[in-house]
C-alpha cells in the first residue's frame, strides 16, 4: 500500500502548484501513469482522498492516462508492444530492449479554479 | 529543461499538456514526476555518499530471503579490506541491527511501524544518526518486501535483490518492477537446491532477462559459504567503478531508474 505516499506526495504537489499560481483550488489534475511504475491507478485513486482531506486539492478530479508498455530492440530496432513481465522485442523476440514507455509516473497538468477578480 | 517555462514540452507530450478550461480557470501544465520530492531528497543523499566515496547499494528482497546473513557473511569475509556500515529497514524490532552490530561495523536500525518501504527521507534522518568517517560500502537493508521498494529511490548507486531457492524461480515474471530494477540478482541459500528439485537457476535467470534486464545472477549460500567470491568481486568492481566516477565529479544511478519525462518525450 505504498500509494498512499504516493498520494501525498501528489497532494503537496498539488498544493504547491495552487499557491504558486495564487488560485483557489485545483479542481482537476491528469497523471500519466504505466504499470511498470509499480504504482496502481485504481489504488492511488482510493488512497488520493484520504491525502486530499481538507487541502486545496479536497475536490479535485483524477483523470490517468495509461502509458502502455513500449520497447525498442536494441538488435533489430523494431518498437513493439510487450507485457510488463517480458519485455521482449515484438518483431525478433530478443530481449535486449530498452522501455520508451511504460514505467512513468508523472503529474501532467493541473486545472486550477482562479480567485473571483471584481473590477 | 525546467518546469516552468514550458520548454519541457515538446510534439510528443504538447497534447497531454493543454485543453480548453472554462472562465474563471485555468490549466497548467506540470509534467513533474509524482515522487518528485523524494527524488529530490534522494539526490541529495546521493550526493553526500559522493562526496565521501562511498559505494551505497540497495538491498531488497522478499522476507526471510537471507539479507541479513548475507550481510553477515560479506562483513565477516571483507572486513580487513572494507568498512562496511549498514542501515537496516523493519517494520518493528532492532533485531537486524544487532546482528550486524555483532560483527563490528556500525549500523543503524529504522523502524518503519507499519510502512512497508524505506524512503529517501527515511534513510536521510538514518544518515543523521551514523558516523560514515572512513565507510567504504553502505548496505540499506530495505523492508522485505518485492512490491513497494522498487519504486523509492533512497540515493542508493545500485540495487541487488535477492531471489531464495525456496521462493518460485517465476517470482521474477510475478514482480517484474522488482527485478527490472535490479543490478545484481543473488540467488541465495543454493545448499537447499539439491533438495528443492522445482527450482531452476536457469529458468529464474531467464525471467530476469525475459525483463531486458542484462544484470549478473549470482548463485550463492551465504551460510555455507558457496559462490561468494562471485558476489566479493562484484562489490570491488562496484565500488571501484563508484570511486573513478566521484574522481570525476560524476555519480550513477541504478541502470533503470527513470531519467524523468525526457525519455519519454518523443
Amino acid at each position: 500500500m505504498h500509494e498512499l505516499s504516493v498520494a501525498q506526495a501528489l497532494v503537496e504537489q498539488l498544493e504547491n502548484i495552487v499557491r504558486e499560481r495564487k488560485a483557489d483550488a485545483a479542481t482537476s489534475f491528469r497523471i500519466r501513469i504505466g504499470p511498470l511504475s509499480g504504482v496502481v491507478p485504481d489504488l492511488l485513486a482510493s488512497a488520493f482522498p484520504l491525502a486530499a482531506a481538507g487541502s486545496v486539492a479536497e475536490h479535485a478530479v483524477m483523470d490517468f492516462v495509461e502509458a502502455p508498455v513500449r520497447v525498442r530492440c536494441q538488435t533489430c530496432g523494431a518498437e513493439s508492444e510487450a507485457a510488463m513481465n517480458r519485455l521482449l522485442c515484438g518483431a525478433c523476440g530478443d530481449w535486449h530492449t530498452q522501455l520508451v514507455s511504460g514505467d512513468e509516473l508523472i503529474l501532467e497538468s493541473v486545472e486550477l479554479q482562479l480567485p473571483v477578480t471584481t473590477q | 529543461m525546467c518546469d516552468t517555462c514550458g520548454c519541457n514540452l515538446t510534439p510528443g507530450n504538447r497534447k497531454f499538456a493543454y485543453k480548453p478550461v472554462e472562465p474563471g480557470a485555468t490549466t497548467v501544465s506540470v509534467l513533474q514526476n509524482l515522487l518528485k520530492k523524494n527524488d529530490d531528497q534522494a539526490a541529495h543523499n546521493r550526493a553526500h555518499f559522493d562526496s565521501r566515496g562511498i559505494l551505497t547499494i540497495n538491498l531488497m528482497s522478499s522476507p526471510g530471503s537471507g539479507k541479513t546473513a548475507l550481510l553477515e557473511a560479506t562483513i565477516a569475509a571483507l572486513k580487513n579490506e572494507f568498512k562496511i556500515a549498514v542501515i537496516e529497514g523493519d517494520l518493528e524490532t532492532e533485531n537486524d541491527a544487532e546482528r550486524i552490530r555483532a560483527q563490528g561495523v556500525p549500523a543503524h536500525q529504522i523502524v518503519t511501524g507499519t510502512a512497508c518501504h524505506l524512503d529517501a527521507h527515511l534513510v536521510h534522518d538514518a544518515l543523521h544518526h551514523m558516523n560514515l568517517n572512513g565507510v567504504d560500502i553502505l548496505f540499506i537493508e530495505n523492508v522485505g518486501n518485492l512490491v513497494c521498494p522498487a519504486s523509492f529511490d533512497l540515493g542508493q548507486h545500485v540495487n541487488v535483490t535477492l531471489l531464495s531457492v525456496t521462493e518460485g524461480d517465476d517470482k521474477p515474471a510475478k514482480y517484474p518492477v522488482m527485478f527490472r530494477a535490479a543490478d545484481a540478482v543473488l540467488l541465495s541459500k543454493t545448499d537447499l537446491l539439491p533438495h528443492l528439485d522445482d527450482f531452476n537457476p536457469v529458468r529464474a535467470t531467464s525471467h530476469v532477462r525475459n525483463l531486458a534486464n542484462t544484470a549478473p545472477v549470482i548463485q550463492l549460500s551465504a551460510r555455507k559459504d558457496i559462490g561468494m567470491d562471485g558476489w566479493y568481486n562484484w562489490l570491488r568492481e562496484q565500488l571501484a567503478a563508484q570511486r573513478a566516477l566521484a574522481a570525476d565529479g560524476a555519480t550513477r544511478r541504478p541502470a533503470i531508474q527513470p531519467d524523468g519525462i525526457q525519455l519519454h518525450a518523443v
